[in-house]
């Protein structure tokens, strides 16, 4: 005899177990929340949804549940608008072997209806979820992570070998103001690695041509520029407002200068730096792993460290080093993997090999430690010389504050 | 026996080699050795005084002599010493 939609319904109530609104927000607030599922179609969740859940319409639950639950004995709550589609989703994942898994009886209506926090979700144009496909299909970015890079400040100090391939990828994948500081014009030497810049822009300046391009690749992006040499009197107000900073400069200068600011300012600076064939990177990020100054207490002499136009470095080596930073600098935007703080990459081009260093905080670091912090929050900056740190360069008072945001500036 | 993996901008000092096989128990006896054996070297990582300069960076494998025991740090056979530049180049 042919079941009714009643039996079915019988079926699954019996099959699955059903929560209230009131005891599945109660369980979200727990350490152990379960993971809550949103089986809604497409045009529903744009109308909102609960903090914290997943998206997979019914129809798609067998293709895609397990890439968002992996474990089948992990606690799972499964809600719709009304309580009967997610009880026969639930069914659904009990046949793939979910063993914890329920429905929220009365659903999203129920739910919104006794007051309780939900939220429409990031929206994307036509035209922005296409170019962003990739991204959207990736679990970890999705629109979420997406409408956070289109929200996200990014400085890049230095449209060159690093910053070039770097400004690249970040336009391309939506960050939305990108702000490049670099006093430089585009010089034929340039172009054999600084592929932000054209031949036809030789003479021109680096901030205009690599506004160029990035507008011509993506015009969701606002590009700053910051035609200014980075130097103790305007470090912090080059870097007030963003969220990250990729460090492609090419003097230790720029370096000490721009680790004090940001130290002072709590900005992770992506580090980079080059050598023929070499490469190193990292992430400092302030307070939570080592700044600059741990790692390299003191220049070293010019002789020692010569730059790229003296040394000559191979092409790719700054293209692979700058896409690795813009690699760390997405990651800190999104929230996702584990950076290199703490961690220092070395890149061997000429054996395409990567080493490891494990870094430190230095408890004694004139820029990050709890006594430098101290000496800056009461107005009485420490100061080189009496440190004895042999950087020549400024330990300053910085603070962000009063500074224009950077689309103020744009 | 360990290895010292040599950087770049100090080869010429070594006669070009990537990596330089040096006996001696702690990270000082294998990096004075190195200087023994390539004098060049020496004012590039010891102060006139002998003493470390301050910007060289010294690993055993993989982790700063600085946070261990300095020129003490003992490196066992087979053991990985890196000398760390800082780089500017961008």
């Amino acid at each position: 005899m042919p079941k009714s939609y009643a039996d079915l319904l019988r079926e699954a109530r019996a099959q699955v177990r059903e929560f209230t609104p009131g005891e599945v927000d109660l369980q979200l607030d727990t350490d152990s929340p379960p993971v809550l599922i949103d089986v809604r179609e497409a045009s529903e969740w744009e109308q909102g949804f609960i903090p914290g859940a997943a998206h997979i319409s019914k129809s798609y639950i067998e293709q895609q549940v397990e890439g968002v639950v992996p474990d089948r004995d992990a606690p799972v709550v499964l809600y719709c608008a009304g309580g009967v589609r997610s009880l026969f989703a639930a069914q659904t994942m009990q046949q793939l072997g979910y063993t914890n898994v329920a429905s929220m009886s009365g659903g999203f209506q129920q739910w919104k209806t006794q007051g309780r926090s939900w939220k429409i979700p990031a929206a994307l144009s036509p035209e922005q979820k296409q170019r962003y496909s990739r991204h959207l299909l990736i679990p970890e970015v999705g629109i979420d992570g997406q409408a956070r890079l289109l929200d996200s400040k990014v400085l890049l100090i230095g449209a060159g070998g690093l910053g070039s391939p770097a400004s690249l990828y970040l336009a391309a994948a939506g960050v939305g103001t990108i702000g490049i500081v670099d006093f430089d014009v585009v010089d034929l030497s340039n172009l054999q690695r600084q592929v932000v810049h054209t031949n036809d822009r030789v003479g021109e300046r680096k901030v205009d041509s690599a506004r160029k391009t990035i507008e011509a690749l993506n015009p969701d992006v606002t590009v700053v520029t910051h035609e200014e040499m980075l130097v103790a009197d305007n470090v912090e107000r080059l870097i007030a407002g963003y969220e990250v900073i990729l460090d492609g400069t090419d003097t230790f200068e720029t370096r000490y200068l721009l680790n004090d600011a940001a130290v002072a300012a709590g900005i992770p600076v992506v580090h980079a730096s080059v050598f023929r064939f070499e490469g190193q990177l990292t992430v400092f990020k302030p307070y939570e792993g080592p700044c600059y100054r741990c790692l390299y207490p003191t220049p070293p002499p010019p002789e020692l460290a010569p730059g790229c136009s003296v040394a000559g470095v191979l092409g790719v080596v700054p293209g692979i080093m700058g896409l690795l930073q813009a690699n760390e600098v997405l990651k800190l935007l999104l929230g996702i993997g584990d950076t290199l703080a703490g961690r220092l990459l070395l890149f061997d081009a000429l054996d395409a090999s990567f080493t490891e260093l494990r870094l430190r905080r230095d408890p004694n670091c004139p820029a990050c430690s709890d006594a430098a912090v101290e000496a800056r929050r009461s107005g009485r900056p420490l100061d080189v010389a009496t440190v004895g740190a042999d950087a020549p360069f400024l330990l300053g008072s910085f603070g962000t504050v009063g500074n224009p945001s950077p689309e103020a500036r744009a | 026996m360990s290895t010292v993996w040599i950087p770049q901008v100090l080869r010429a000092n070594v006669g070009g080699a990537k990596t330089v096989e040096v006996d001696g128990s702690t990270v000082g006896d294998i990096v004075r050795a190195l200087v023994e054996r390539h004098p060049a070297l020496g004012g590039q990582l010891f102060t006139p005084d002998g003493d470390l300069n301050r910007f060289v960076n010294l690993y055993v494998d993989g982790q700063d002599v600085r946070y261990l025991q300095g020129l003490d740090t003992p490196v066992g056979s087979g053991g990985d010493v890196r000398i760390l530049p800082a780089m500017a180049g961008g």
